[in-house]
Order: structure tokens, then C-alpha cells, then sequence
């Protein structure tokens, strides 16, 4: 099966070093330049395949809102490539890019400042289907809208009104109206369910996976909420420092967590009728991304760090349940 | 035994120009002392205002109008502003959910400690400053001489939280109110501030009250649970008591909802609907218009707090016996 969405090695920078002004500093008497790059997503490779539900999951700072952003074309990868189908879509213009757009769509976080608040629903669900089939008439753009509002369970007598006339629920519904209503085949939903609370995430979770089921979406979902990816993933990525430390099919991962980092990062899932405490202990905190450690990107925090974890960063390697590891010790099997 | 905070029939208005939302709608409930009580709901269900009410921190046009809350033997919710505070800085203190907006930045860790210390106890600037070090070795902070010197921003969000209870633990309170302490956190740092409260009520005997709206966190740290729904407690227990055998149809419906119950079905329970507008209550339970075991009964009366099993109360007509 080919892939609906390839990551080949992508890295993403960002250069925070302000004006030359900034960047000068007196160094021993002398004056040099210096910039200051975050270093967000660190060679990262992936690939989605057509139906899944592939999680991304890490810590504030890993860059896994930065790997969405990038595959969405919101930024532009400093290296590597990104392939939809096969086709190139990295470098691609934005005129280039909009019919890649109807194919692929994104759901934000907060649907509180995604949706345009000068915009009532209808205009907000019509502008995208005007502006990708030109040629349908407007009893045709009505009723499209009509019947994805339906889909998504927010009545259509509602879509003169404005976002802020909408609970949170209902609005992260709209925004997932704003992305089905040009019938994707791909959507980036970037922490959907973050901001709702707990009975609303469980209806927004459904309606997902319904739309999934129905219209045979796939999904590059990203998360922090480790139990939510658990059951809604067919695959999971957890990242660390915009590296991928831990790769593979949900049950697996969970199961017989390889990394170390996935081993603490699940240990910590807060589960009803335990207690706390019995979490694996991590030392210090997570480096900035400015400075990446050397070698492997954990190894200052991992307990299994070797002399060669500090040189050498380890390359991704295919276990034999499927699951990709990257890390020496697995490797060697010290663990 | 005498609990250590008992709240009677407490209720908390907001006078708005649309309207008195009542955010605290009669609630009682007592703490025993080193007991952990999590207080759960949604947001909006009123379990901040009733966090905040506890110590009187809540900001106008918020008011408390009517209830008792008897700590020490007094009713502190009607205490004068300076009696508050001694209570406040001595015998409970609060934890608050970020803490970049709790820490003054401009001051370092030292000095806002310091501060602390000075306004409720009567020690020297060198006795106070041992106090800070030990309370910061108590939440394990690394080379607290150097800490002490140190800004906000120069912490971790994590250390930030860590600091933020340190203070909260400078005058040996009785009591301490988290409300969302790692809401803003990630999940491993949750995971260390988790495990580090519970073992600071469990060395010192200190009371909690949990708010959050996170059942598992609550289940992993307290002994009972509130469950609050729109100003209201609908159930209250044993925690184990309400994660093993919830009784009211909105506890059951929120425990449903989360992944971890869903037991291999792909989708997941969900509550339908939303919280109802404190302004624009439905006639009878709050819980009513969402509740799939509704009553006839329920649509006229609002069902009270009745004993159930195991040690629970819950505020439910159906589970007192349906339609008598």
C-alpha cells in the first residue's frame, strides 16, 4: 500500500536572533555575530497510510504542532521533503498548492480563535467550498453546508449566527465542518480536544472517528493527552526535542513501550483507582531547543545513557513487532 | 471526630446586569483534618467559586449569600477582611492553577518567600530564611541556596509549580486548596507534583481539596470525591466508591466518556447536550435535560442529597428509589 503522506527527514528551524543589532555580542574584546535558532523538528521521517489514525504525542516543546504546521505547508521545511501521493509538496507556491488543499485540511486547537468572530457560520463554512468548486451555484453551496452542519450536529437554523453565539463544543464542531466541507481526504488536527472538558471531548472524539468511518479519512492527529491517543490511534509517534524516539502500531507502543522516554512518558498517564507516585523518575527537565544536547537528543535525562548515547545520535531501528526505536541501548540490548 | 472545615448550605451569587447567577447552589460538605477531598466537574459547574469562597477570595460582584463555613470552631465566611487574612496566610493557603501568573516576576524567590514569612511569624530575616530552605528541600528543589536568588523565569513550569507550594507550605497550614495545580503542566511534571502533594499531606496531616476536572488525577491522590454540576454537589464518597460504582447518572456519564473506560468499543460514551446557563436553569434536577434515567418526578422537584451505598450521598430520584 502506498502512502497517502510521506516525511522524508524534515528539519525545521527557526531563527529567533532578532536584527543584526541583536545578534552582535562582544565576545574576549571582540565583536561577533551570533544567532539563535530553535531547532523545533529534527530530521523526522513518516509515513501515513490511507485510513489510519497516526498520533503524534510528546511534551510541550517537541515539536509536534510544528511537524502539523509544516506538513500543512503553514511552514516551509529547511530540509527534507514532503510527498502527498507520491508528489512533491514541499516547495510549492501557494497557487501550486491549492488543490492540494481540498485534499488536505486542518483542525485547530483552540476553536475559539480559529473561527473568524466577523464571520456568521454560514459565510465561514461557504468561503472554503466557493473558493475550491467555483463552478457550483449557490442553492448548491447552501445545500453542502446545510448537510455537513447537519453531519457534524449543529442545526443549520444556527448558521446565521456568529462563533461566539456557540459553546466551545459546538465550535470546534464548526471547525470540523470548515474542514469536511470540501470533502478532504487527509486532515491535520492539531490538539482538537484540548480545550473542552471531559463529556464534550467524548462527542467530538465520535464525531471524528464517525467522519473517519464514513468518508475513509486519514489522520495525522496531535496530542498531549496520551489516554485520548490510546484509543482513537492506529499508529503512534512520540516525539522528544523534534525527534522521533518511539514509532508504532498504538496497541504495541502502549503495551511494550521500548524507549525509555516512551516508558517514562506513559508511566506518568495519571489512571483511575491508582495511585500517585509509581511514575518513572526522570532527572532534570527538558533541554531548550535552542541548544540540542549532543548524541542522543534524551540522553541527559535517560537512566540506560551510555558513553555512545553522548557522541552519537542513534538512527531509527525497526524491532521485530513493527515498532521503529530510536535509541542505542535498545539497539545493544542493554534493554 | 471534629472535621477540621465544615461548609453548610453555602451560596455563592454573581449579581450581573443580566441577572443573580447562583454559582454555589447550597452546598455542604465537611473535611476531616489530613483528609483529601477532590472536588470534580466541568467547567463552569461552579468548583473554583467554590474553591475561592472557601478562604473568601471571591472577587465582586461576587458575594456569599447564605451558608456557613465553620473552621476553628468560627464562621469565616463572615470574617472581616484583616481576620481573613490571618486565617489565609496561617491555616489555609491556596495553590493556584499557573504558576507564571501566581509568582511576581520582578522578585526573586526568595524575597516573595520571605515576604510570606515575615507578614505571619514573628522571626528574624535569618530565621526566615532557613524556613524557606527547608520548605524548598520539602518539594525537592536543587540547591535551594541558589534558588533563593533566582527569578521566576529562570524555573521550569514544574519547578514554578514546586516553588508555588513551597510557599504555600511556609506557614505549616491545615489545609491547602489546589485548584488545577497542573492543568497548565505536562503530563510527566504532572505525574512529580501529583505524587509530591500526596506526600506532603500524608507527612505533615495536612488537608487537600483537589479541584480539578480530571477524574483520574483525582483518583490517583484523594480519599473522597465531590461531584459538582452546575453549582450543585449531585454525588459524593469514597473515591473508590465513585470511580467503582458511580451512582448519579452524570458521574457514571463522565466516567464513561473517558478512553480508559471504553473497553475495546471504539466509540465513547458521551453525555448528550451541554451544562445548562446558571442563568436560565431547567424546573427540577439541573441534570435533567441530559439525564437518559429521567423521572417524571425529576422535571418538578430538585432531588437533595440522600445516603446510598457504600458511604455515598447522591442527589438523584432514581437512585433513591425511583418515582415514589
Amino acid at each position: 500500500m502506498t502512502a497517502i503522506l510521506d516525511i522524508k527527514n524534515i528539519d525545521k528551524h527557526f531563527d529567533i536572533s532578532g536584527t543584526i543589532l541583536d545578534q552582535l555580542r562582544l565576545d574576549g574584546g571582540r565583536i561577533t555575530r551570533k544567532r539563535t535558532v530553535v531547532k523545533a523538528v529534527n530530521g523526522v521521517t513518516l509515513s501515513v497510510m490511507p485510513g489510519e489514525t497516526l498520533s503524534v504525542v510528546g511534551e510541550s516543546g517537541c515539536g509536534k504542532s510544528t511537524l502539523a504546521r509544516t506538513v500543512m505547508g503553514l511552514y516551509r521545511p529547511n530540509r527534507g521533503e514532503i510527498l502527498y501521493k507520491g508528489e512533491r509538496i514541499d516547495n510549492l507556491s501557494s497557487s501550486q498548492m491549492l488543490p492540494y488543499r481540498t485534499k488536505m485540511q486542518m483542525v485547530f486547537q483552540d476553536p475559539y480563535a480559529s473561527l473568524n468572530p466577523r464571520m456568521t457560520v454560514r459565510q465561514i463554512l461557504e468561503e472554503p467550498v466557493r473558493l475550491h468548486n467555483p463552478s457550483l451555484n449557490r442553492d448548491e453551496v447552501h445545500d453542502k453546508v446545510a448537510e455537513v452542519m447537519r453531519r457534524v450536529g449543529v442545526d443549520p437554523v444556527w448558521s446565521t449566527n456568529y462563533p461566539h453565539e456557540f459553546s466551545g463544543g459546538q465550535r470546534q464542531r464548526i471547525s470540523i465542518a470548515r474542514a469536511l466541507v470540501v470533502d478532504p481526504e487527509f486532515i491535520v488536527a492539531d490538539e482538537p480536544i484540548a480545550a473542552l472538558d471531559v463529556s464534550i471531548q467524548a462527542q467530538i472524539l465520535n464525531l471524528l472517528m464517525d467522519a473517519q468511518e464514513e468518508r475513509g479519512l486519514t489522520y495525522l492527529f496531535i496530542s498531549h493527552d496520551l489516554s485520548v491517543v490510546e484509543h482513537i490511534s492506529s499508529r503512534v509517534c512520540v516525539m522528544y526535542l523534534g525527534c522521533v524516539c518511539e514509532l508504532g502500531p498504538a496497541a504495541e507502543l502502549f503495551a511494550n513501550p521500548r524507549h525509555p522516554y516512551t516508558q517514562a512518558l506513559l508511566s506518568a498517564i495519571p489512571r483511575l483507582g491508582g495511585k500517585a507516585g509509581g511514575h518513572t523518575r526522570l532527572s532534570g527537565d527538558v533541554p531548550t531547543p535552542i541548544n540540542l544536547p549532543s548524541g542522543c537528543v534524551f540522553h541527559g535525562r535517560c537512566p540506560h545513557a551510555g558513553k555512545r548515547c553522548m557522541t552519537e545520535a542513534p538512527a531509527p531501528r525497526t524491532m521485530q513487532s513493527g515498532v521503529v526505536v530510536a535509541c542505542h541501548a535498545v539497539a545493544e540490548g542493554r534493554i | 471526630m471534629e472535621p477540621l472545615i465544615d461548609i453548610k448550605n453555602l451560596r455563592v451569587d454573581f449579581a450581573l446586569r443580566s441577572g443573580t447567577v447562583r454559582a454555589v447552589r447550597d452546598v455542604s460538605l465537611s473535611i476531616g483534618r489530613g483528609e483529601r477531598l477532590g472536588i470534580v466537574g466541568e467547567s463552569g459547574a461552579g468548583k473554583s467559586v467554590l474553591g475561592f469562597s472557601i478562604i473568601n477570595l471571591i472577587s465582586k460582584p461576587g458575594r456569599i449569600t447564605g451558608g456557613e463555613i465553620i473552621f476553628g470552631g468560627e464562621d469565616i465566611s463572615r470574617y472581616s477582611y484583616e481576620k481573613m487574612r490571618h486565617i489565609r496566610g496561617n491555616h489555609i493557603s491556596m495553590i493556584f492553577q499557573d504558576p507564571m501568573m501566581t509568582l511576581n516576576p520582578v522578585l526573586t524567590i526568595g524575597t516573595q518567600m520571605k515576604e510570606t514569612i515575615l507578614a505571619h511569624m514573628d522571626v528574624s530575616d535569618e530565621e526566615a530564611e532557613a524556613i524557606c530552605l527547608d520548605k524548598l528541600k520539602k518539594v525537592y528543589i536543587p540547591s535551594p541556596e541558589k534558588r533563593l536568588k533566582q527569578y521566576p523565569h529562570e524555573f521550569s513550569g514544574g519547578m514554578r509549580q514546586r516553588i508555588v507550594i513551597a510557599i504555600s507550605l511556609l506557614t505549616n497550614p491545615k489545609l491547602i486548596i489546589a485548584d488545577e495545580p497542573t492543568t497548565a503542566l505536562d503530563v510527566t511534571i504532572q505525574a512529580e507534583i501529583m505524587s509530591l502533594l500526596l506526600e506532603l499531606c500524608e507527612n505533615e496531616n495536612m488537608g487537600l481539596i483537589l479541584i480539578t476536572h480530571d477524574l483520574a488525577v483525582v483518583s490517583e491522590v484523594t480519599q473522597r470525591i465531590a461531584v459538582l454540576y452546575a453549582g450543585k454537589v449531585v454525588e459524593i464518597g469514597p473515591t473508590d466508591r465513585i470511580i467503582g460504582s458511580p451512582q448519579h447518572p452524570y458521574t457514571r456519564g463522565l466516567l464513561r466518556a473517558l478512553p480508559q473506560m471504553a473497553e475495546g468499543k471504539r466509540r465513547l460514551n458521551q453525555i448528550p447536550g451541554m451544562m445548562p446557563s446558571l442563568l436560565n436553569m431547567p424546573k427540577g434536577c439541573p441534570f435533567q435535560p441530559r439525564c437518559e434515567v429521567r423521572l417524571d418526578r425529576c422535571l418538578r422537584e430538585i432531588p437533595v442529597l440522600t445516603k446510598a451505598e457504600g458511604g455515598a450521598q447522591v442527589a438523584c430520584f432514581r437512585c433513591q428509589g425511583g418515582d415514589q
